[in-house]
């Protein structure tokens, strides 16, 4: 089953969205759970990158994106493939390697794309899908389609080429794309404060005429509004923005990593931050849920993912009698995507 | 088994520490390779031996990190690049390919490349598509850059310490399943050299020559310890070089088997072992072959995720026993 179409708007205007804003965190937390489960279980190959802890950047962004508006996203791009409205069983199918999985087994965690709610795909490749939204972003505006393009991206990947010459296109061309840093602190091990010598991350675009602005990423409703006036300053015609999201990723990079590079004082300062919670939080005191209800959204979200996870296991393994037809698009050729 | 059984992540940390030990110019520099240990733990603890200068951190900025390190070795350091995986060269190709390959014979030879890039290559660890290559062949197709595919951990340091000994840029690709497993043989102690350019015969056979690179060798070894119980005897090459290449002992095996067969993970289409096959046919070989050239390479895909796919990909040890006990049947 799929999320709600999009263009939620604002997490706090109502208590329908507060309640879209947090069973989408919700059901982001409890998938990745799930993953970091099965793959315990060695049920799943390969790796994983798990955003636990930074649900509400992705949340926050895709409540202010219409279904149509495109996203590239990352090799840390479960919660942004969830927000935009992906279907869990596809997902969690993927990543058991089977034919009804989003990609049929052939990408895996860092390749899911889904055509249907206009998520370009995760990338395996740091900063690899920057310049592709910003090509979404001139396709858009040459079609005239008034589409927005939001490209994910860690804060390493601001350090790659790909970003300085994808954020210059963007802005001499004033594209409609908006450029989502989230800053969690590390690109694997290293540390912002090595791997750049400015403030503030929101400051690299200055150099290339991009505004930028830093948010509190682990607040969805603050995501929510900084991307909801990049996005309109996007469809109005007046070019890309960068709005950096300042969280922390809770697990480890992946699935070998020691975190010899942080300290566990560090990590459990962060889950005070709980962007869940502080939602939860936020709500009860603006009287837009109840503790009830809040109860009540999370056995959904659970209950949900229990059953992408089921649904999923019964899939049949992908074949590999299908691959090699599968590598050029052809005039008869069926459609990858789900 | 004694303790010099290492992994090729601790014979590869070995070389490095030596290089470092004996010339001050020799320093490391790539992503994650400090308090990290390096993606796949090779650097391991040489940070805290050698510190942050010589053990340096980077940003995630491949092109730039090689593209320093080209100006390093033209400036009287020796610099070892590692770079994650063997994919993320595509970031740095213009630093490898136009700059680094070139710039000894473009300038007229006043300037020269002394650096090594080390990177993680292959399949089988489930990390798809973009972190799964063996672009071997690209760099082996660029004048100026030396290729080297270690196959085990004696071979890798001796070949890493000769590398890094080489005035010229050196592409050394590990694959990554060969990082934590133990060789058939132990790695010495101290500074060995295994000189770029000359290949090794593993084992000789009557019945079939196998030229074999990276993990394809120890597959191609199993192969031949299943073989030899049904009699079929096979000669195992590793050229450990792609460039330069040294071909000699391929031509000497076949004039008493008569029968070549060539195994690479890279996909078949385009890929480097056609080169050994070329240079057979059309060299001194040709005369001696009484069997068709066979080849088993991977398919022409992308590696994909899931493990059956993934595995159906490029050959495994079953596939080289079918095919070379298909050869050696048909063709007597
Ligand atoms: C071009 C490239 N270089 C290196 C890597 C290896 N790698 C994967 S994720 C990662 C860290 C990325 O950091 P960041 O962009 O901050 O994203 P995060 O992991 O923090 O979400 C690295 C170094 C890669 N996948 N691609
Ligand atoms: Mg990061």
């Amino acid at each position: 089953m799929t999320a709600a179409t999009l263009k939620i708007g604002d997490p706090l205007a109502s208590h329908e969205n507060a309640r879209y804003a947090l069973l989408t965190m919700s059901r982001i937390r409890r998938l990745e759970e799930a993953v970091e489960d099965l793959f315990g279980r060695g049920m799943m190959h390969g790796t994983m990158h798990l955003s636990i802890g930074q649900e509400a950047t992705a949340t926050g962004v895709c409540m202010a994106l219409r279904l149509e508006d495109q996203i590239t996203s990352t090799h840390r791009g479960h919660g942004h493939c969830v927000a935009k409205g992906a279907d869990l069983t596809s997902m969690i199918a993927e990543l058991l390697g089977k034919e009804n999985g989003y990609c049929h087994g052939r990408g895996g965690s860092m390749h899911i794309a889904d055509v249907a709610t206009g998520n370009l795909g995760a990338n395996g490749i740091v900063g690899g899908g920057i310049p592709i939204a910003i090509g979404a972003a001139l396709a858009s505006k040459m079609m005239k389609k008034g589409t927005v393009a939001v490209s994910f991206f860690g804060d390493g990947a601001m350090n790659e080429g790909a970003f300085h010459e994808a954020a210059n296109l963007a802005a001499i061309w004033k594209l409609p794309v908006v450029l989502v840093c989230e800053n969690n602190g590390y690109g694997m091990s290293s540390s912002t404060h090595l791997a750049f010598a400015i403030k503030t991350l929101a400051e690299r675009g200055l150099g290339y005429g991009i505004p930028g602005i830093t948010v509190d990423g682990n607040d969805v409703a603050a995501v929510y509004a900084a991307t909801q006036s990049a996005v309109d300053r996007a469809r109005a015609g007046d070019g890309p923005t960068i709005v950096e999201c300042v969280t922390y990723r809770w697990k480890g990079h992946s699935r070998s990593d020691k975190n010899l590079y942080r300290t566990k004082e560090e990590i459990d300062e962060w889950k005070k931050k709980d962007p869940i919670l502080f939602f939860e939080h936020v709500v009860r005191e603006k009287n837009l849920m109840n503790d009830e209800e809040i109860a009540a959204v999370h056995a959904e979200a659970t209950s949900q993912v229990i059953h992408a996870v089921n649904e999923a296991m019964k899939g049949v393994p992908a074949d590999p009698a299908g691959l090699l037809a599968a590598v050029f698009k052809t005039a008869d050729s069926v459609e990858v995507s789900a | 088994m004694t303790d010099r059984m290492l992994t090729m992540s601790e014979a590869l940390r070995e070389a490095m520490a030596i290089a470092m030990e004996e010339r001050p110019e020799v320093f490391i520099l790539g992503e994650d390779i400090g308090i990290y240990g390096g993606a796949f733990g090779v650097t391991g603890d040489l940070y805290h031996r050698f510190g942050s200068e010589r053990v340096r951190d980077t940003p995630i900025s491949e092109l730039g990190i090689v593209g320093a390190a080209v100006g390093a070795a033209l400036s009287g350091m020796r610099p070892i690049v590692e770079i994650q995986f063997s994919d993320f060269t595509a970031q740095a190709m213009d630093q490898i390919v136009n700059q680094a390959a070139k710039i000894h014979f473009m300038v007229g030879g006043g300037l020269h490349v002394p650096l090594v890039l080390r990177a993680a290559a292959g399949s089988g660890t489930g990390a798809a598509a973009q972190h799964s290559q063996s672009l071997e062949g690209w760099f082996a197709n660029v004048p100026g850059l030396k290729v080297v595919i270690p196959s085990s951990p004696y071979e890798a340091k001796g070949l890493l310490l000769a590398s890094i000994d080489d005035p010229n840029p050196v592409i050394f690709m590990e694959h990554k399943l060969l990082y934590k497993v133990a060789g058939r043989e132990e790695v010495p102690e101290g500074a060995y050299r295994i000189p770029l350019g000359v290949s090794r015969v593993l084992r000789e056979g009557k019945d079939l020559t196998v030229v074999a690179t990276g993990i394809m060798v120890s597959r191609a070894m199993a192969a031949a310890d299943l073989l030899e119980k049904e009699g079929v005897l096979l000669t195992i090459i590793d050229p450990r070089t792609i460039s330069p290449l040294d071909m000699n002992p391929v031509y000497a095996s076949l004039e008493k088997t008569g029968r070549l067969m060539v195994v690479q993970e890279a996909p078949e289409h385009g890929g480097f072992l056609n080169e050994v096959i070329a240079k057979v046919v059309t060299g001194p070989s040709l005369g001696s072959l009484i069997a068709p050239v066979a080849r088993l390479a991977g398919m022409n895909i992308p590696i994909p995720y899931a493990p059956q796919l993934e595995k159906a990909a490029v050959p495994q040890v079953e596939d080289i026993v079918k095919k070379a006990r298909e050869i050696v049947a048909d063709w007597r």
